[in-house]
C-alpha cells in the first residue's frame, strides 16, 4: 500500500485534526516511558499517552467512516505522510527536558478539556460519545500537567528557570490552537468554535501561572499551518519512525 | 529468572557475617515457615532471609524497571495502533510491578533511594535477559512469549512464597504477567500466518531468544549456591532445572504449533519421562552477560543512570515545593492566631 490523500470534507478535516493531535502527542509522551524523571512519571505520562491513543483510535476509525471508502484506523495512521497532517505544531515539538513536556501538556489540555466538555453536547452522535469519555481523561491530563508546573514555577531556581524558558520557547505554538473551525460546523453544532474557548483557556493560564509564579510571555508572532499540512521539521522524523513497518512491508498484517 | 544473583554467594553487610541467631527464635521462626505461615515486615526474622529477600525482591524490581528498556524500544514503532496501545500498556505495567515491588522491599528495612542507587552503580543485579537487544518487531511478541512465559514459571511458585507481602505482590503481577504471555504468542501467531517475510522475522527472533530465555532460570542446580537454605525457608519452591525443564516441556509444543524450530539440534522428546530434552546451554555466556559483558549491558546501564541524573532536578523541584507548601501551611494558623 503506498501513501494515500483523502479528499476531506469540513468533517472528515475537523475529525482527522483531531485524531493527529491525539496520536501526535500520544507519540511524544511515549517516548519518556522508560527514561521520566521518577518512576511515578513513566507511568503517568504512559497512562496520558494511552488515553490519547485512544482517542485517536476512536477518531480515526470515524474519520474511516465519514470518508467511507472502508479505509481502517491504521490506514490513516500509518499510510499519509507529513503534508496530510493536520495535527497542531505544538504537539509535534519534541520534548525537550522535562518542563517542555509539561507546559506542553498543560497549554494543550487547558483548551482541549473545554473542547471535549463543549462537544458533549455535539449534534454528531458519534463525536458527541468521544467526546463524553475524552472529558474526563483530558479533566486528568490538565490537573496532572497543571500541579507539575506548579511545582516546577514554584520549585528550586533552575525548576522555576527551565519552565520559564519551555513557555517562552513554546507559547508561539498556541495561538494556532485558537484558529476558526468551519463555520459551517460550528453553526450546526457538530464541534466548537475553538475562538469561544478561549476566555476560559486564559483564565486556566493565568491562575496555573501564577500559582506557579510564572510569567505569561507575550501575545507576540504566532506560528501556524498544522491544519493545513505545513509542519515544523520534527515531524517527518517523527512519521519515519513510526510508520517505518507499514511502509517497508506493504499490505502485511500485523 | 529476575532474581538470578540469588544464586550468587552471600557474603552478608559488613560485620554480620558469622552473626548468630538466638536459636529460641530462629526456632519457632523455622517452625511458622514449615507450617506455611506468611512471615509479615513486622515478624521477627533471621538477618540472612531478610537480606536474601531484600537482594531478591530489589533484583526483581530492578529487572522489571530496565526490562522497560528494550520493549519501550519499539513503543514508537509499532505497526498498528492496537499493538501500540498494548505494548505502551505492557510496558507501564512493568513499571508498575518495579513500583510495587520496591515498597515490599522497603517493608524489609530498605529505602527506595538505597535499592535505586545499589543498581546504578552496578552493585544490585537484575535480569540477565534485559542485555539482549530488540532488533526487530518480532522481538516484542517472542519477549511476550518466552521471556514473560519464563517469568510466569518461576513467580507462581513465588504467590506462595513466605515472606507475605512479597507473596501478595506476586499475585497481581502474575496476571499481569500471563495476560503480556498470550499477547506475545499472538503477537508470534500473525506474523507467523503472515507473508515468508514476517515468519522469517519470528524465527530469526525465536533463534536469538530461545537460549537467553533458558538462562533466564539461573544456573544449574549442582552449581547454585543458595538453594538448600532458600528452600526450607519457602522463598524458593522448585530448584532452576526443575522450572526450566517445566518451562521447556511447556514451550516447545507451542513454538512447534506456530510452524517454527527450536535452534537446538538436541532437543528431542523422551517418550519415557515424558519430558523434553534439550542441549547444553552456554554457561560461558550467561555468566560473561552476568558479568557486565552481555551486548546490551553498557547501554541499559547508561539509560537507567541518564534518566537518573537529568531527572534529579525535577525530583528537587518537587520536593522544595512540597518544603514550600508545608511552610506556608505552618504559617496561616500562627498568623490566624495573632
Amino acid at each position: 500500500m503506498t501513501t494515500i490523500t483523502l479528499a476531506e470534507t469540513p468533517l472528515l478535516h475537523a475529525v482527522l485534526a483531531r485524531a493527529d493531535d491525539a496520536l501526535v502527542h500520544a507519540h511524544r509522551l511515549s517516548e519518556w516511558v522508560g527514561h521520566a524523571p521518577m518512576l511515578e512519571e513513566d507511568l503517568a505520562l504512559g497512562n496520558v499517552a494511552l488515553d490519547l491513543l485512544g482517542q485517536a483510535r476512536s477518531l480515526y476509525t470515524y474519520a474511516a467512516e465519514v470518508e467511507g471508502k472502508g479505509r481502517t484506523e491504521d490506514d490513516l495512521a500509518y499510510l499519509r505522510d507529513a503534508p496530510s497532517f493536520r495535527n497542531l505544531l505544538l504537539l509535534e515539538q519534541p520534548n525537550g527536558d522535562f518542563a517542555q513536556t509539561i507546559v506542553r501538556l498543560f497549554l494543550h489540555s487547558a483548551v482541549l478539556h473545554p473542547f471535549w466538555r463543549t462537544a458533549m453536547g455535539s449534534s454528531d452522535a458519534t463525536l458527541a460519545a468521544i467526546a463524553a469519555k475524552a472529558e474526563k481523561e483530558v479533566a486528568y491530563h490538565l490537573r496532572h500537567s497543571a500541579e507539575w508546573l506548579i511545582r516546577l514555577g514554584d520549585g528550586t531556581e533552575e525548576s522555576h528557570r527551565r519552565a520559564q524558558e519551555a513557555l517562552d520557547r513554546l507559547w508561539r505554538f498556541t495561538g494556532e490552537m485558537f484558529a476558526p473551525e468551519d463555520a459551517d460546523l460550528v453553526a450546526r453544532g457538530v464541534l466548537p468554535d475553538p475562538a469561544s474557548l478561549r476566555p476560559e483557556w486564559d483564565a486556566t493560564v493565568a491562575r496555573v501561572l501564577a500559582e506557579a509564579t510564572l510569567d505569561r510571555p507575550k501575545d507576540g508572532w504566532m506560528q501556524q499551518g498544522g491544519r493545513r499540512g505545513v509542519h515544523t521539521e520534527p515531524l517527518g522524523h517523527m512519521l519515519a519512525v513510526m510508520q517505518h513497518l507499514q511502509r517497508a512491508y506493504p499490505g502485511a498484517t500485523w | 529468572m529476575y532474581t538470578q544473583a540469588l544464586n550468587q554467594k552471600d557474603s552478608g553487610p559488613q560485620g554480620t557475617q558469622g552473626l548468630v541467631e538466638d536459636p529460641e527464635r530462629l526456632a519457632r521462626f523455622e517452625a511458622r515457615v514449615a507450617a506455611e505461615d506468611k512471615i509479615e515486615p513486622n515478624d521477627w526474622m533471621p538477618e540472612a532471609y531478610r537480606r536474601t529477600l531484600t537482594r531478591q525482591i530489589s533484583q526483581h524490581a530492578h529487572s522489571e524497571i530496565v526490562g522497560m528498556l528494550p520493549e519501550g524500544n519499539w513503543i514508537t514503532r509499532a505497526p498498528s495502533l492496537r499493538r501500540k496501545a498494548a505494548l505502551l500498556a505492557k510496558v507501564q505495567d512493568e513499571g508498575g510491578h518495579g513500583l510495587y515491588l520496591y515498597a515490599a522491599a522497603e517493608t524489609l528495612g530498605t529505602s527506595r533511594e538505597q535499592l535505586v542507587e545499589q543498581l546504578l552503580s552496578g552493585k544490585a543485579k537484575y535480569s540477565s535477559i534485559f542485555n539482549y537487544p530488540t532488533l526487530t518487531w518480532a522481538d516484542i511478541g517472542a519477549i511476550g512469549w518466552l521471556v514473560d512465559g519464563a517469568a510466569i514459571m518461576n513467580q507462581i511458585p513465588l504467590c506462595r512464597t513466605s515472606f507475605g507481602p512479597y507473596a501478595r505482590a506476586m499475585i497481581r503481577i502474575c496476571k499481569e504477567e500471563s495476560f503480556h504471555q498470550r499477547q506475545g504468542y499472538e503477537i508470534m501467531l500473525t506474523l507467523c500466518r503472515g507473508t515468508e517475510q514476517q515468519k522469517a522475522m519470528a524465527q530469526d527472533a525465536l533463534n536469538r531468544w530461545w537460549w537467553p530465555s533458558l538462562m533466564m532460570f539461573g544456573p544449574p542446580d549442582a552449581e547454585s549456591s543458595h538453594t538448600d537454605q532458600s528452600m526450607r525457608w519457602k522463598i524458593k519452591r522448585f530448584t532452576n532445572d526443575a522450572l526450566r525443564q517445566q518451562f521447556v516441556d511447556a514451550t516447545v509444543p507451542q513454538g512447534h504449533y506456530l510452524g517454527l524450530t527450536f535452534p537446538d539440534p538436541a532437543l528431542r522428546f523422551n517418550e519415557e519421562t515424558k519430558h523434553w530434552e534439550f542441549g547444553e546451554i552456554d554457561w560461558e555466556e550467561f555468566r560473561q552477560v552476568l558479568a557486565g559483558n552481555g551486548p546490551c549491558n553498557r547501554e541499559r546501564m547508561e539509560a537507567r543512570r541518564r534518566a537518573h541524573d537529568e531527572g534529579a532536578w525535577v525530583r528537587e523541584a518537587a520536593l522544595a515545593h512540597a518544603a514550600k507548601r508545608k511552610a506556608r501551611r505552618a504559617a496561616t494558623p500562627k498568623l490566624a492566631a495573632e
